[in-house]
């Protein structure tokens, strides 16, 4: 027998309209324009972002002239700042998909080993002399064997805490891939192929060319519109996995198609820019804090606020030396006090 | 409405139950009783279809629990855990929401209808005032009525509830059973499990009593917890002390 419903008129809309979400992205969208008029206009030859306003709009109205600084915002910058965006936003919402599969605010695609997988194919590409393409699909197959392997190695330990096992063995499988990305190092040609594997692991933008937006820019778009469908159901994998079947959730499928397409967003992403650690652990934690945990309005806001972060990061790396400052290196000066921070205050953060 | 039938249940090839028939009307309150490691949670798991049974059948409303897709058993089938651990600081209304997974396309979102059926779940819990706090911030008590109510919203024919009072402290754990009282009154289904003898008296029609892996009584509750069978189920001596009509304190005498 069903229980009687109160009838209780409270439609979606007026619920929906106590929280900011909405004016949240809307911000964000209005700032990550912002911050991208900075970025094309900042660098060893400075233009106004009033100047770097008019170029864009010359180029989107089809009305562009040619002249130095035309080249160097829509030529040299803009491919740069795109890819930044992109590798950005894919970290974030790629961790914000892992941390609510794995039920855990800890996990990102460098904990699950993801990363480290996904370079360890990205290298072999390299080492082998394989093309772009070729390279992207490596680290691809890497990543998601790697998160497979953890998953598995995790599951049949049966450990008294399920999600502490799952990180460490994160950790113990990056570091093997570690071992075999070092050796892969040590067997390259130490002329060509060592300094392309060595510096494309410390991740960097400064080849971004619209090749490489072209590659990113299916993988990135395709899992977050499948991630954006699946965003309501995508909050079920937060709860445990009785639970979530008891409510008629197809767990092992939804978690599957998640972890794919999260996967293949941080494949593409390493293997643009190589490893640049921390976006996936740190912004979706910001994101949570300024949205909360539902998905379908946690997601778009990681998404800008990790395409904005990455953007201010490659900014900042090609600016504050002279000689440019790998991103990478970057992220892990904020994200260390950042994740510091976010860790004292766990009890009210998740 | 649910219907057991020499149900043998475990994990694997290990058997923990077995044996297991009885059939649950509609309307009814049905309580599962037996001690630490007894197979109360298994048998739960079981009767839900997370957990495959090792030998007999289960059927909900005449229907075998195995051709049943999992959409369609959670609506037919709710469950209330034992104790829910959040990960994630998601609202109460949030919470509640997700009670209708079964109900919204893979793709879709809650539409009107499933904050309805979410605001009306809060209401006859009367919790609606929790509407808007997160779970993680919420008392162990409350937390357990937002999971009944995610339950409700589920709109399925059976709760089953793991024993619902277990963690809690005397004062939610009275409040907890009497929301479960009302929704008898209004004649829900409901299968659940207790430590405590007393509450199986005072809040189930019929108990049954699991004594390693089988089934030591199945009847009406002031039959089936005897003190005999008590101290059978339990190895200790107890008393039963009648307080009213339908309530019970035991006692145990050791």
């Amino acid at each position: 027998m069903r229980v009687a419903i109160d009838e209780v008129d409270r439609s979606p809309a007026k619920v929906r309209a106590r929280s900011p979400a909405g004016l949240v992205l809307l911000a964000a969208i209005v700032v990550l324009a912002v911050l991208a008029l900075v970025a094309l206009g900042a660098g060893r030859y400075p233009i106004a972002p009033p100047d770097v306003a008019a170029i864009v709009w010359a180029h989107l109205t089809n009305s562009a002239t040619e002249g130095t600084a035309d080249a160097i915002v829509w030529q040299i910058r803009l491919p740069r700042v795109v890819v930044a965006m992109l590798v950005g936003a894919a970290l974030a919402s790629a961790g914000a998909a892992y941390q609510h599969l794995f039920r855990n605010p800890l996990v990102a695609p460098d904990t699950l080993g993801v990363s480290s997988g996904a370079a360890l194919g990205a290298a072999l590409g390299i080492v082998v002399g394989a093309g772009f393409l070729a390279i992207e699909a490596a680290a691809f197959v890497g990543g998601l064997l790697a998160v497979s392997v953890v998953m598995l190695i995790a599951a049949r330990l049966r450990a008294h805490d399920p999600l502490v096992t799952l990180i460490l063995t994160g950790i113990v499988v990056a570091s093997l891939l570690g071992a075999a990305i070092s050796l892969t190092k040590y067997l390259a040609d130490p002329y060509n192929e060592l300094p392309a594997i060595t510096f494309w692991l410390m991740g960097s933008f400064a080849s971004a060319s619209s090749i490489e937006i072209v590659s990113l820019v299916p993988a990135v778009a395709a899992s977050l519109v499948v991630l954006l469908l699946l965003a309501w159901r995508i909050n079920l994998l937060a709860l445990s996995e009785d639970e979530a079947r008891a409510l008629g959730v197809d767990t092992r499928r939804l978690r599957g198609v998640v972890i794919a397409v999260a996967t293949l967003a941080t494949a593409a992403s390493v293997a643009v820019s190589g490893i640049i650690g921390w976006v996936g652990l740190v912004v979706p934690h910001m994101a949570r804090l300024v949205v909360g945990p539902e998905f379908s309005r946690l997601l778009p806001a990681a998404a800008l606020f990790g395409a904005a972060f990455m953007l201010v990061i490659d900014t900042l790396a090609r600016t504050l030396a002279p000689i440019e400052v790998p991103p990478g290196i970057l992220t892990a000066v904020v994200g260390t006090p950042v994740f510091i921070v976010l860790l004292a205050r766990a009890r009210r953060m998740f | 409405m649910l219907d057991v039938r020499d149900l043998a249940f475990g994990f694997g090839t290990r058997r923990v139950g077995s044996g297991i028939t009885f059939s649950l009307a509609r309307g009814e309150t049905l309580a599962v009783l037996g001690g630490n490691g007894a197979g109360k949670t298994t048998l739960f798991r079981t009767l839900l279809g997370l957990l495959p049974p090792q030998a007999g059948a289960v059927s909900v409303g005449g229907i075998p629990l195995s051709e049943l897709a999992p959409g369609e058993r959670a609506r037919r089938l709710a469950y209330v855990p034992q104790q829910h651990v959040p990960a994630f600081g998601f609202s109460v209304l949030e919470a509640v929401l997700m009670g209708r997974a079964s109900l919204v396309g893979t793709f879709a979102r809650p539409d009107h209808d499933d904050y309805r059926a979410a605001h009306g779940a809060l209401a006859t819990l009367r919790i609606d005032a929790l509407a808007q706090r997160r779970v993680t911030e919420i008392s162990g008590g409350e937390r357990q009525l937002v999971m009944i109510a995610r339950a409700l919203a589920q709109q399925a024919s059976v709760l089953v509830l793991d024993e619902p009072t277990t963690s809690l402290d005397f004062g939610n754990r009275a409040r907890v059973l009497g929301e479960i009282d009302r929704l008898r009154e209004g004649g829900m289904t409901i299968l659940f499990s207790t430590h405590e003898p007393d509450q199986a008296l005072a809040h189930a029609d019929r108990a049954l009593l699991l004594a390693d892996g089988a089934m030591l009584a199945l009847d009406r509750v002031d039959r089936a917890l005897t003190a005999e069978n008590i101290e059978r189920l339990y190895r200790t001596p107890v008393r039963l002390v009648r307080i009213d009509t339908r309530r019970y304190a035991c006692v145990p005498t050791a």
